[in-house]
């Protein structure tokens, strides 16, 4: 044994090691895939492999679920009006059929956003690289995993040879440090973080997460966590796997049962980073103190505590981010100064793969329940997926929205990005449990409001940007 | 893929940090067709006002700069979502080359693949270039491939490139067409592999 092999170990260097096939002359290396989790923008990826006389080489190593193109409305693809649209969620049944991959589709049970599915399901697991045609691929690390988003010619590239080619990342660890207040949640963490690094802060990176407030939260705030990990820039999202991950894990589905599960744990336990094993950076952030964020601006790094105020940009600390907060602060039709608590909504939208798993809707629905939506206000919530979807009906936490004047609607993506035609209207206001709130990114001329699925339903009741802890307490 | 060698042309500056791929291309293109030349998409809510319309007052609709073919911005450039379609719609527009301090990671291997160069360099350095292209409208840069160079206004800047991806950009090599010739290696991993 070489000293190499002796030296202390980062969780991602062992995932990494462990899936290298072969190294490059220029230093890329060859990865293995174990699992490939493709969404109805995946025909472009297919087409590819078509024009190339090529087939899925380990289909059974492929999940597919739709998700960006389907309606929330109901679940008749017939409905999606755009043929175009319509063909993506079709061309995704199509091509997986005819591959042999396993497909979740509207009719199933188990379709949802592929990463609210995937670890539903047990598809995702420690020690497991994982890609997906979509960035917030991330979202899959939570459970221990090397997660990562691909583009299209990877996805053909995966789905043609099962690897993929990739420089090794740097790594960072951040670590969480105290105890996280009552009504503040995993959503205001990675805010948090996001705001202190800035949304390039881990470019290049694999960020792990570590540290006591972590080892704290359920298995649903991790995934939230890392799921963000792609606004700060990072190549991707992970945490060591404990007893919480592996108490999610068991009896689902597709994780190992009997004596291989009992194999499977063993293994898990060691993938942890090495006690001496060391980060290109390190970043820490006390959670004690921590208030329930929301942004102001077109970048998730734009994340202060609800209690501030609009920032001025003539204290910006440059005239490059003048100008950026000058941009911004037009196209989201705000002055400095402003308290963010005098904003008014026009939208609340609770859902995406970030804020869409049912412990999000019990947080959401603790706050709504006996309350109404303020008037003006158009407020919905979009379940992650079709079994959160059931389970949240079984609890009773549809009719607690319903009463308090939600819409309560099929699984999937949704608003977040509106390819489906679900859609902020241009000037309106939306509070958002979603990811990004990039310029037109929830349609052209929305503004974007980032916080947690709590603290949009006490903007939808408020009829205003509102700090949940008020409404929560005596409850 | 087209072969990249070298290339003099109107640098476009995009004067502002984490310009994202939702800019680069809406989502609501995102079911078109490879076929399709998403070119006409490329910056769309900026270059169209609501009512379809020009926005004359976006860069790439001045007279200057519409044949630019080389982008200049600011920090973490294609930042956000991973769609490839960000590259194909700067790629079909004609621009071949981005110059920026940084960008974001899905992007740079999306266009590697695309036959688009990605170029970082130095804040300051970029920032010293943005100055040059925004006081001088329709300024031409030099980028050369096999000199690993940028060179504006006489003045010449050196960039590090990944040796293969600057051996596929030069000979339009594609990746999976190699990696196909590994598929001995994979199978012998396989093999091994639980």
């Amino acid at each position: 044994m070489n000293s190499a092999e002796q030296a202390p170990r980062t969780l991602f260097e062992k995932i990494w090691r462990r899936h290298a096939i072969q190294v490059r002359e220029d230093g890329q290396t060859l990865l293995y895939v174990d699992s490939h989790f493709l969404q109805d923008g995946s025909a472009p990826a297919f087409e590819l492999l078509r024009q190339r006389g090529l087939e899925p080489r380990v289909p059974h190593r492929s999940f597919a679920t739709p998700d960006h193109y389907i309606p929330t409305n109901g679940r008749d693809l017939a409905s999606i009006a755009d043929p175009e649209k319509r063909a993506m969620a079709e061309a995704l049944r199509r091509d997986s059929a005819a591959a042999g991959i396993a497909f979740f589709g509207l009719d199933d049970p188990r379709q949802g956003i592929v990463h609210v599915v995937a670890p539903e399901q047990g598809l995702s697991q420690p020690g497991m690289l994982i890609v997906c045609g979509d960035s917030h691929t991330s979202t899959h690390g939570a459970l221990g995993a090397l997660a990562f988003g691909i583009g299209t010619t990877e996805v053909a590239h995966v789905l043609a040879t099962q690897t993929l080619w990739q420089r090794k990342p740097r790594t960072m660890r951040v670590l969480l440090e105290g105890q996280l207040p009552a009504g503040v949640s995993a959503k205001d963490i990675i805010l948090a973080i996001i705001a202190k690094i800035g949304a390039a802060g881990a470019t290049g990176h694999v960020i792990e997460y570590a540290g006591p407030a972590l080892a704290a939260l359920s298995m649903e705030a991790r995934l939230t966590i890392c799921n963000m990990s792609i606004e700060a820039g990072g190549r991707a999202g992970m945490m060591a796997p404990d007893a919480t991950t592996f108490a999610y894990l068991q009896g689902r589905p597709f994780a190992p049962r009997g004596e291989q599960w009992n194999q499977a744990v063993e293994r898990w336990r060691r993938l942890t980073s090495d006690p001496d094993a060391t980060f290109d950076k390190e970043v820490a952030l006390n959670v004690s103190d921590m208030a329930p964020m929301v942004t102001w601006g077109n970048s998730p790094e734009d994340a202060v505590a609800v209690t501030a105020r609009v920032p001025d940009p003539a204290i910006a600390p440059s005239a490059e981010r003048r100008d950026a907060m000058l941009r911004a602060l037009r196209y989201m039709g705000l002055e400095p100064g402003m308290a963010l608590t005098e904003l008014k909504i026009d939208r609340a939208f609770i859902g995406s793969c970030t804020n869409g798993r049912l412990e999000d809707l019990e947080s959401a629905a603790a706050v709504a329940r006996g309350r109404r939506v303020a008037q003006g206000v158009e407020a919905w919530v979009v379940p992650g997926s079709t079994p959160v979807k059931r389970e949240a009906e079984a609890r009773g936490l549809d009719r607690v929205f319903k009463e308090a004047g939600f819409q309560w609607r099929e699984a999937g993506c949704s608003m977040c990005l509106g390819t489906n035609g679900d859609l902020v209207a241009p000037g309106q206001r939306c509070a958002s449990s979603t990811n990004r709130n990039f310029v037109g990114r929830q349609g052209p001329g929305s503004r974007t409001h980032l916080m947690s699925p709590a603290m949009v339903a006490a903007a939808a009741v408020s009829g205003r940007l509102a700090d949940v802890r008020q409404l929560l307490e005596g409850r | 893929m087209e072969r990249f060698n070298s290339l003099r042309a109107v640098a476009l500056p995009i004067a502002q940090p984490n310009f994202d791929t939702d800019q680069i291309l809406p989502a609501r293109f995102l079911q078109k067709p490879r076929a399709q030349n998403f070119g006409e998409f490329l910056f769309r809510d900026l270059r169209q006002r609501r009512d379809g319309t020009e926005n004359p007052d976006f860069v790439l609709n001045k007279p200057a700069y519409r044949a630019a073919r080389i982008v200049l911005a600011e920090a973490n450039f294609g930042c956000g979502s991973s769609r490839e379609h960000a590259v194909w719609a700067l790629y079909d527009y004609g621009i071949r080359a981005v110059i920026a301090p940084s960008m974001g990671d899905i992007f740079v291997s999306n266009a590697a693949k695309n036959g688009l160069l990605t170029i970082a360099l130095p804040e300051t350095v970029v920032a010293g270039m943005m100055e040059a292209v925004l006081a001088e409208p329709g300024l031409q840069m030099e980028v050369d491939l096999e000199a690993q160079s940028v060179t504006v206004k006489g003045a010449r800047y050196g960039f590090e490139i990944d040796p293969y991806r600057k051996r596929c950009l030069l000979s339009g090599l594609d990746e999976l067409g190699y990696t196909l010739t590994q598929l001995d290696k994979i199978e012998a991993f396989e093999r091994d592999y639980r």
